[in-house]
């Protein structure tokens, strides 16, 4: 679902010129329906388009060593996240474009049922790798488990509304280990991709995840595109054992195989009508 | 190629460190050759060879004369005697020579072998005498000291002056033809290069155009950035971009290349086929870099004496008063009829066998003789003399009639002795009329034991039958001509019996001749002609140079691999035409045109120009042109064209009386003609030394003239024959590893890097890399160099049985066939189109932005690129796979090893937080990626669909338009 507002009907056009800092934050709802019912587990993405995480400047623009807790890179940041690694003489925590530009929409889904409006339960966490979370993505080290301590001496990031050790209330999903900070570190591929949001699970056999019918999506709208013309969508998706649907691989497949098997054939037949002649050649010889 | 050289240094410094004697201060010294200095004395003893270019002085012998043998430098066995001026003759001994007072002066050094003038200045008692000095006195570098005890020698030319050094070429480069093409793909590839950087820098900036592409509010410039100068921006962006893209020139080709060929030289010397048993010599490879030029030969300059003959005469038939004879056992055993030989005959045989003793120039090893006869009577089987004579032909024929019972044991003063069936005979010596190449034939006159006055003369058929005026002309004659059929070198022996008073007769006018100032030659000669007349024919003989095995069979099978043939010989017309015949180098049918001694420039125009006349009339027959030196020269200098228009239309040439230089400027000729063939030279002796340095590959036959052949050819082999399997067998193979090794490497560069520069469309031109640094770096080295370089080792597409026994297969790879522009296109697209296909296969997948993760979670840039990375790494090392027809065990190794090594360092690589890395982008992607379903199916069918359209193609042109090679497979 696409909610950047372009469009003058859409209900986020209004919050098409948004800037960072914008207080209050704008807000809008979009309604939607739900033509099937989600069986299984439902996956929340967002969407950008146009936003070339893949840039040259914008992946290099990092510290890792700041992210996995090295005390001494906390407060001296590399020189590759320039021009973000330090604002007004302080080290910036956690430093660099990709994080300065972090995702900060936020998305709430509402089920409608007869005009009641029944929220739905995302699950933050379990969006990001495990071994990100775990491994490659530490808070800095020190006395006690403050961590606002433990940021002392680091300013937050230019474009943020809050410094990072104020991302979650949850002190397993605070700091640089925040799992919707550690999504949007994961730089994409390609100008047009997604991320993971959120998890919506199943929560009894009896009934599907989400069912048919009608559904609101509140949004926070933070986070400009217009400048770049980007785009913004939600999506909701279920998932295989082999991943998202996608169609690719089944028509490739399909094609790849028929064509094999169309070869195969003629050559099979080239192979009855020279492989005669070719043996028999080669006797006198 | 530095242990290449440094072998060759190891084998110079034996030579420059070789000890001579040489005297200074009135005493022998021991030094090393390299010290000698011109003006010094130096001692050679018997059997040595000389360091320097040397003026004789003096020798052991009174006369001040000695013998040496040029075999290594002119490729001619017989000894030559070489004499002292008197004044230095005399000074035997270290003594006497430290008084010696002399100046020599000499012209600069020259490279002809047989020109030499100076004169030297004795200066005795206050007496000044001055004698000119000629080649005769004149001691060359490389000849050998034979038959005289030691000499003593001033030296004129050294080092680098030296004759020999002259007649050499300094050694250059060689570099093969698939270098060549080699090196205008990478220009190709280089024109790639920057057409892609250019083109990505363009679009870039066209991107840029716009700020919000350029500088979006998430990703801005630093101020530093910002402010740098628009030129300075756009030449460091392409810059950036030739870095990216650098990898599309293979530089890991040529050290692959350089460890391939150096590896692969191994081969050929363990080769068994081409291992000789009676010498124990092994194939030798001297220059690597010319492997694969093997299977490119076009031309083949070979020498006759040596490499196509073993250098030995053999005496196998002869007719004796119209009977022939063949000798079976050291025993002369008529044709037709036996045991009803006349009397008559008998008394024939005798004389004949006589004549053959007699009437020839041979000398005894002295040693031998003085120590070696007793025992030798006492066995009385084979003779343990040794004999060396100017012309192996007359050393075979004594030989020969020692074998058979009447043996020649030496000349005493002026009187030959000679046992015949065992009783010792003594000749009185009167005259030799040597021989000479007008007259074609030699005489001696001598006085047997009887008293009675006899001439034998031996010569050419032509020149003995139509002077010979009884006997069995006719007979003799179709012997002759059987003789010649077989290949043999006939020689008619015929003698006359003088009354006292013709004898008389020829004594004054032999003596007058002699002694005449003027016209001396023309009035020797008629005398001779007056002399050499009326003769009794007595028979013929036929020698054979023994030809080495498989002589006829290697050069037809060159000549079916459609390689030309070329003998280029030191040789005279005959020989060489009569041993050409033999070998099979040229056919009886052929048509033979001669091009042979013309003096003048305009003569020898107006031959060619009939030559070429000749053979435009006539297309049927092959035709075969016999070259010698001097019209050869002439030829060169004034009708280049033309001669090469007639050699070209011959399939078999003959170059006779060849100079050392001459050869080499042959083999220029023809390398520079318009067509640019390749050319290979093999010989065996110095003389050729200059021809194998010359020619693309040079092959040295380590025969018996001594090793300088061997040390500056690039490939040293026993036998001629070994050239059909050096060629056909190991040059093909080389060649066709080589230029696979080649093309491939273009090919995965070109793979590898597409996918980057396809990239840079998907990321603003930011010159974002696809894949992770090690990756970049260890594709050419770790992932994908094996295989490639164990094919280029091992592979052997056909059978190498089979690649002997058919020449013609040699064909299919003439002319650069395998690297020529098609097969490179082919390559070069097929590597574009594979990196497409990974490129957009990876993209297809990921693009559809759906979650490839059983638990939704995302890819980000590295796991794309890695994915990209996987397939291409799997995708490369099976098209290997695909090419190579010769599976060993190393090969099963190295390819599934290496994509087993892919796997194992991505895992280990990217299951650790490296501590020295600056970004740990690859921290656990390549375990991501295997996790989701989708990334196997899609490698798999990605792997699939690039090589899929490959074996179609090639299993459709195996069966539409097979290559001769293909079908032998």
């Amino acid at each position: 679902i696409d909610y950047t507002g372009t469009e003058p009907s859409s209900p986020c056009n209004k919050c098409l010129n948004v800037s960072w800092d914008s207080t209050p934050p704008c807000t809008c709802t979009i309604n939607f329906t739900l033509e099937h019912s989600f069986e299984s587990n439902v996956f929340m993405y967002y969407g950008l388009s146009n936003f070339y995480q893949n840039h040259r400047r914008y992946v290099k623009s990092r510290d890792d060593s700041q992210l996995n807790g090295d005390n001494s890179s906390l407060l001296n940041p590399s020189k590759e996240c320039e021009p973000y690694r330090t604002n007004e003489d302080k080290p910036i925590a956690p430093c660099g474009a990709i994080a300065n530009s972090m995702f900060n929409d936020t998305l709430k889904l509402y089920r409608i049922d007869n005009d009641t409006r029944t929220p739905i339960t995302l699950i933050k966490k379990g969006i990001a790798w495990w071994t990100d979370k775990n491994v490659k993505f530490r808070n800095p080290t020190g006395d006690g488990n403050n961590l606002t301590a433990l940021f002392q001496g680091t300013t937050k990031p230019v474009n943020w509304p809050k410094p990072v050790y104020m991302l979650d209330s949850e002190p397993d999903n605070n700091g640089f280990i925040n799992e919707d900070f550690i999504v949007w570190m994961r730089t994409a591929a390609l100008p047009t991709f997604r991320k993971l949001y959120r998890l919506i699970e199943r929560k009894n056999n009896l009934q599907p995840t989400l069912q048919a019918g009608q559904y609101s999506l509140d949004i926070t709208y933070n986070y400009p595109v217009h400048s770049f013309d980007g785009r913004k969508r939600m999506i909701l998706s279920t998932i295989s054992w082999m991943g998202g649907k996608n169609p690719f691989l089944g028509i490739a497949y399909i094609t790849v195989g028929s064509i094999c098997f169309f070869l195969g054939v003629v050559l099979l037949i080239i192979h009855h009508k020279y492989g005669n002649r070719n043996t028999s050649a080669d006797i006198p010889n | 190629q530095g242990y290449e050289d440094w072998l060759r240094h190891k084998a110079d410094n034996e030579v420059n460190g070789a000890p001579v004697y040489v005297v200074r201060s009135g005493g022998l010294v021991k030094t090393r050759s390299k010290n000698i200095r011109v003006g010094d004395i130096v001692r050679v003893a018997k059997d040595e060879t000389f360091p320097v270019d040397l003026v004789l002085l003096s020798s052991d012998r009174v006369d001040g004369s000695c013998h040496v043998t040029t075999a290594s430098l002119d490729g001619e066995t017989n000894l030559k005697t070489h004499v002292a001026v008197p004044e230095t003759a005399v000074l035997q001994s270290v003594a006497n020579l430290d008084k010696l007072v002399a100046v020599i002066e000499c012209q600069q050094p020259e490279a002809d072998l047989y020109r030499f003038v100076g004169r030297i200045t004795v200066s005795q008692q206050a007496e000044e005498i001055v004698r000119p000095l000629g080649p005769e006195s004149l001691l060359l570098r490389g000849a050998r000291l034979k038959n005289t005890k030691e000499i003593f020698g001033v030296a004129v030319y050294t080092g680098m002056e030296t004759k020999m050094a002259l007649n050499y070429k300094s050694k250059s480069q060689k570099r093969s033809a698939v270098e060549k093409s080699m090196n205008s793909f990478l220009i190709i590839y280089l024109i790639i290069l920057l057409f892609e950087a250019i083109l990505s820098t363009i679009l870039k900036y066209a991107w840029q155009a716009e700020k919000k592409w350029d500088e979006p509010w998430y990703n801005e410039k630093t101020e530093h950035e910002r402010n740098s100068s628009k030129i300075l921006r756009f030449i460091s962006d392409f810059l950036a971009f030739l870095v990216l893209y650098n990898f599309i020139i293979p530089i890991s080709l040529y050290v692959t290349v350089e460890m391939q060929k150096f590896l692969g030289s191994f081969f050929i010397g363990w080769d068994l086929d081409l291992y000789h048993e009676e010498t124990n010599q092994r194939a030798q490879v001297n220059t690597s870099d010319l492997n694969e030029e093997l299977g490119q030969v076009e031309y083949v300059f070979t020498d006759k004496t040596g490499t196509l003959t073993e250098n030995e005469m053999q005496f196998r038939e002869c007719s004796i008063n119209g009977i022939k004879y063949q000798e079976v056992n050291g025993k002369l055993t008529p044709e037709g009829f036996s045991e009803d030989s006349p009397d008559g005959n008998r008394h024939k045989e005798e004389l004949f066998l006589k004549a053959v003793c007699l009437c020839h120039t041979v000398q005894i090893n002295a040693d031998q003789t003085d120590g070696a006869d007793g025992p030798w009577h006492a066995n009385g089987i084979a003779s343990p003399l040794e004999y060396y004579a100017s012309s192996p032909d007359e050393k075979a024929l004594v030989e020969a009639a020692s074998r058979v019972g009447v043996i020649f044991t030496g000349t005493s003063g002026d009187s030959m002795e000679v046992k015949s069936l065992g009783k010792p005979e003594r000749y009185k010596l009167l005259h030799v009329l040597e021989f000479d190449p007008n007259r074609r034939r030699m005489s001696v006159i001598v006085e047997s034991p009887s008293g009675e006055k006899l001439l034998f003369t031996k010569g050419a058929e032509s020149s003995i039958l139509p002077r010979s005026k009884s006997g069995e002309i006719d007979k003799t004659r179709i012997h002759v001509d059987e003789f010649a059929l077989k290949g043999l070198r006939t020689l008619c022996v015929a003698y006359r019996r003088f009354t006292p008073e013709e004898y008389q007769e020829i004594g004054k006018r032999l003596h007058e001749a002699r002694t005449a100032l003027q016209q001396r030659e023309e009035r020797l000669a008629d005398v001779f002609n007056f002399i050499e007349r009326d003769l009794e024919l007595l028979g013929a003989t036929g020698v054979e140079d023994k030809l080495q095995e498989k002589v006829q069979e290697t050069i037809e099978a060159l000549r079916l691999a459609g390689i030309k043939v070329w003998v280029l010989t030191g040789d005279k017309h005959e020989t060489a035409v009569s041993v050409s015949l033999s070998c099979g180098h040229f056919h009886r049918t052929m048509n033979i045109l001669e091009l042979v001694q013309h003096k003048s420039d305009s003569t020898c125009a107006e031959q060619l120009r009939q030559l070429a006349k000749r053979i435009k009339e006539d297309h049927v027959i092959q035709h075969g042109l016999v070259v010698d030196g001097t019209s050869l020269s002439l030829a060169l200098r004034e009708h280049e064209k033309l001669f090469m228009e007639v050699c070209k239309n011959c399939s078999a040439v003959l170059c006779c009386r060849m100079a050392p230089l001459q050869k080499a400027k042959v083999v220029r000729l023809l390398k520079t003609s318009p067509e640019k063939p390749i050319t290979l030279a093999i010989g065996d002796g110095a003389n050729d030394v200059s021809m194998i340095q010359e020619a693309h590959v040079g092959i040295g036959i380590m025969g018996k003239e001594g090793r300088q052949a061997v040390r500056n050819s690039d490939y040293a082999i026993a036998r001629f024959k070994f050239l059909s399997k050096l060629l056909f067998v190991h040059g093909h193979f080389y060649y066709i590893r080589i230029a696979t090794l080649v093309q491939y490497f273009f090919y995965k560069n070109v793979c590898f890097i597409t996918p980057q520069f396809l990239y840079q469309f998907f990321c603003l031109f930011s010159q974002q890399t696809l894949y992770d640094s090690v990756y970049l770096t260890l594709y050419n080295i770790c992932f994908t160099s094996l295989p490639v370089l164990i094919y280029s080792l091992f592979e052997q597409h056909v059978h190498p049985h089979v690649l002997q026994s058919k020449p013609v297969l040699y064909r299919d790879i003439s002319k650069n066939a395998h690297l020529g522009f098609k097969p490179f296109l082919y390559w070069t697209t097929l590597g574009f189109f594979h990196a497409f296909v990974f490129f957009y296969g990876s993209y297809l997948l990921m693009g559809e932005d759906t979650s490839l993760l059983g638990n939704g979670q995302m890819f980000g840039n590295w796991t794309f690129g890695t994915l990209v990375f996987t397939v291409m790494v799997i995708t490369v090392t099976m098209k290997m796979a695909l090419e190579t027809h010769f599976w060993t065990w190393i090969n099963h190794f190295v390819t599934w090893g290496s994509i087993v090594f892919y796997f194992i360092f991505s895992l280990f690589y990217g299951g650790i937080i490296w501590p020295f890395l600056h970004t740990q982008d690859m921290y656990f992607v390549f375990v991501q990626l295997l996790s989701s379903g989708s990334a196997w199916f899609a490698i798999i069918l990605i792997v699939v669909a690039c090589l899929f359209l490959d074996v179609v193609k090639k299993v459709l042109y195996r069966h539409l338009q097979p290559t001769s090679t293909e079908k032998a497979q």
